[in-house]
């Protein structure tokens, strides 16, 4: 593992996490929303571009940000499965608010912390990217506090959906935190982030959140995770299929 | 380099209408009618004619439901934007839309109604969208296809109403029309990619153009001797041309376009006119478009079921928030007593 | 029920850059005034348009109605004095 490889998992998290955020476009509870939801997908989106960029310019031949994204199968994607699940907790119910919102809170502070860390890296590219991104997620953050804290002392309906929510987000909060796939020597010459040390200011900030919203720390098992080995969930496959099919129907072509 | 984006809008010949007061001026309108002579705007909270602010109510909401509707067929093709570039693009397009359409809701809320009503009226149906919208966007080639003919017609209807007579209509049309300049030339540069591209990209491209130009003249409404609102609207200042004045312009500035696009428009009869110094154009069949406003166009059902299933699906959210600030309030009072 | 269902209006005013007032740029809805001012900034601001924003509740605004206008604004009417063209200068002298 190299340098590359760290920006192409990073950019990978941003990418699909960009991907599923543009299917709330048009479908959020107020017009207001749909704008904000633009606001950040399109932030994520920037942070991937930058990311997979600097990936591909590490790469002999080099590659551009497109031939990563749409010319790269599965089991070569590095992104963790919390951001390429789809929106629902139940099946009648594909697209639930309550789970952008418990995503978006666990993805953000997340990207803070680390991005907050990453802003010193000796790697000059990373610390530049890192320190524009900073700014956005922490507004990504606040947007998502202000949810949680609404859903969760709302109604008692919301209450129970919040809470439901996070229950199903939260197998997923782990594997953002698993170290195996860092190369310690990258973490020696402070290029990347040891993942681990990023969780007790996670930790920190969730509680603080989730104990103003009236809600608790789900306690559930981690989830199995492999994304960063390329081992993904079902639902991968679709993303990446409606991702890049028009691109790969055109071998050659430019747009 | 023929003059491709024209959002000076200054027809040659065509003048525009004059507000004109009637012969008797019903008491307490007679600032009204002084101010709209002058070419001044009217304010929210000024005596107004009572069919004029229901007019404008109606126009302002139309014009909104179709910025929201709007999103629907382009945002069919964020998820499958083939470059990451285009998705950046595509994606803050159909937020400025969104961004529109909130800019007219809240124009038209200066005239005593509510946006909550008003999506009522649109989710029940008894207030209308462009029907433009209710075609599909069936390939990548349609994303650029509306953003440089649907855009591009928008803002030729559009312009003019940056001095409609009603200030806050007026002053929203301003920021959107700034906006959608930005919308119709990244449909033209991304049209005119596929048209420079491999064959199967410009046979993508021209089949959008043929599917997308008729609908796109509809967007002018009736020829002028059928169109109902349009004497009373120039009276008041808020049409200025005439439907087939302005369907003109839209044709006499595509044309050049099309051509720098390599593109060709699907309509045998249309040539320049030397003596009239305009093009020339095919009679518009108007019955699909009548059959399209009645409901039984392609995407009519699809639309407005999608909008209110977002808005049902939210309810719970917004009463959340509604509660959440409601408990806030007791509390801040409970701390202040 | 309809105050119930529907968010309150709030009026935004922007200050696009320093040295400038803020100005009134339009409405919108949000459930209280912390999401009003989130709202306002991706709302209005998304071109980078402002350094600063203010929203107020629509409902908490008092204005002059136009009935009023006679007696509120025709007074200032006549005092030219108010404004700096009403003062005649000798020529050359520069910077006032």
């Amino acid at each position: 593992m190299n340098t590359r490889d760290y920006a192409l998992s990073l950019g990978d998290d941003a990418l699909v996490a960009a991907q599923r955020m543009g299917e709330w476009i048009a479908a959020a509870p107020q017009i207001e929303e749909d704008v904000a939801v633009g606001n950040i997908a399109l932030d994520l989106l920037g942070q991937a571009r930058s990311l997979l960029t600097y990936a591909g310019s590490l790469e002999d031949p080099v590659r551009t940000e497109d031939d990563l994204a749409y010319w790269r199968d599965e089991r070569e994607f590095h992104n963790v499965h919390l951001v390429e699940r789809s929106w629902g907790v139940l099946p009648e119910r594909p697209r639930d608010f309550g789970v952008l919102v418990a995503r978006l809170l666990v993805l953000s502070t997340y990207l803070c912390e680390l991005y907050d860390r990453l802003s010193t890296s000796t790697d000059e590219t990373l610390a530049a990217v890192a320190a524009k991104a900073v700014k956005e997620v922490d507004y990504h953050r606040d947007h998502a506090t202000l949810w949680v804290l609404r859903l969760g002392d709302g109604t008692e309906e919301s209450h129970t959906r919040m809470q439901a929510a996070l229950d199903a987000e939260w197998p997923y909060v782990a594997e953002l935190f698993d170290d195996a796939w860092v190369d310690p020597t990258l973490v020696e010459r402070g290029v990347a982030v040891l993942p681990s040390t990023l969780r007790d200011p996670f930790d920190l900030r969730i509680v603080d959140v989730l104990a103003r919203a009236t809600l608790h720390l789900p306690d559930v098992a981690a989830a199995v995770g492999g994304g960063r080995r390329g081992v993904h969930t079902e639902q991968m496959g679709y993303v990446l299929a409606e991702m890049q099919h028009l691109t790969r129907s055109h071998p050659g072509a430019t747009w | 380099m023929v003059r491709v984006y024209g959002n000076d809008f200054a027809p040659q010949d065509a003048e525009p209408a004059r507000p004109a007061a009637p012969a008797e001026i019903e008491p307490g309108l007679e600032d009204f009618w002084r101010i709209v002579g002058a070419d001044g705007r009217i304010e929210p909270r000024d005596a107004m004619p009572e069919d004029y602010r229901r007019s404008l109510v109606r126009q302002i909401a139309q014009h909104a439901h179709s910025e929201i509707i709007g999103m629907q067929p382009e945002g069919n093709w964020i998820g499958r934007a083939p470059s990451l570039r285009r998705k950046a693009i595509l994606m803050a397009k159909v937020q400025d839309e969104a961004g529109h359409g909130l800019y007219l809701y809240a124009a038209a809320e200066t005239l005593g109604v509510d946006r909550a009503d008003l999506l009522d009226l649109l989710h029940s149906g008894r207030q209308k969208y462009s029907s433009i919208f209710n075609y599909p966007t069936l390939t990548w080639a349609d994303i650029g296809a509306i953003g440089w003919l649907v855009d591009g017609a928008a803002i030729v209807n559009q312009v003019p109403l940056c001095r409609c007579s009603y200030g806050p209509y007026a002053r929203a049309m301003i920021r959107v029309c700034k906006e959608e300049s930005f919308h119709q030339r990244q449909g033209f540069e991304a049209l005119n990619t596929l048209s420079h591209g491999t064959p199967e990209q410009r046979a993508m491209a021209q089949d959008a153009v043929d599917r997308w130009w008729w609908p796109s003249l509809m967007m002018f409404g009736p020829h002028d001797a059928e169109s109902t609102h349009s004497e009373k609207s120039m009276a008041w200042g808020v049409k200025r041309f005439s439907n087939d004045d302005l369907r003109q312009r839209f044709v006499d500035m595509t044309v050049p376009q099309s051509e720098a696009l390599g593109l060709t428009l699907p309509d045998p009869d249309l040539r320049w006119n030397e003596e009239r110094g305009h093009y020339d154009f095919g009679e518009i069949d108007f019955t699909e478009l009548f059959e399209v406003i009645k409901g039984n166009g392609p995407c009519n059902k699809q639309r407005m079921a999608h909008r209110r299933g977002a808005h049902e699906d939210g309810a719970w959210a917004r009463e959340a928030a509604t509660a959440y600030a409601e408990k806030q309030a007791a509390r801040k009072e409970g701390s202040a007593a | 029920m309809s105050d119930r269902r529907s968010w309150p209006l709030f009026e935004v005013f922007v200050r696009s850059r320093r040295g400038l007032s803020h100005v009134h740029v339009g409405s919108l809805h949000a459930p209280d005034a912390e999401m009003a001012l989130r709202n306002a900034r991706d709302l209005y601001t998304r071109r980078q348009e402002g350094v600063s924003l203010w929203v107020v509740e629509a409902s908490q605004i008092t204005a002059s109605s136009p009935e009023e206008k006679d007696s509120f604004f025709d007074p200032a009417g006549d005092k030219i004095y108010r404004h700096p063209t009403f003062y005649d200068i000798p020529e050359g002298v520069e910077h006032l």
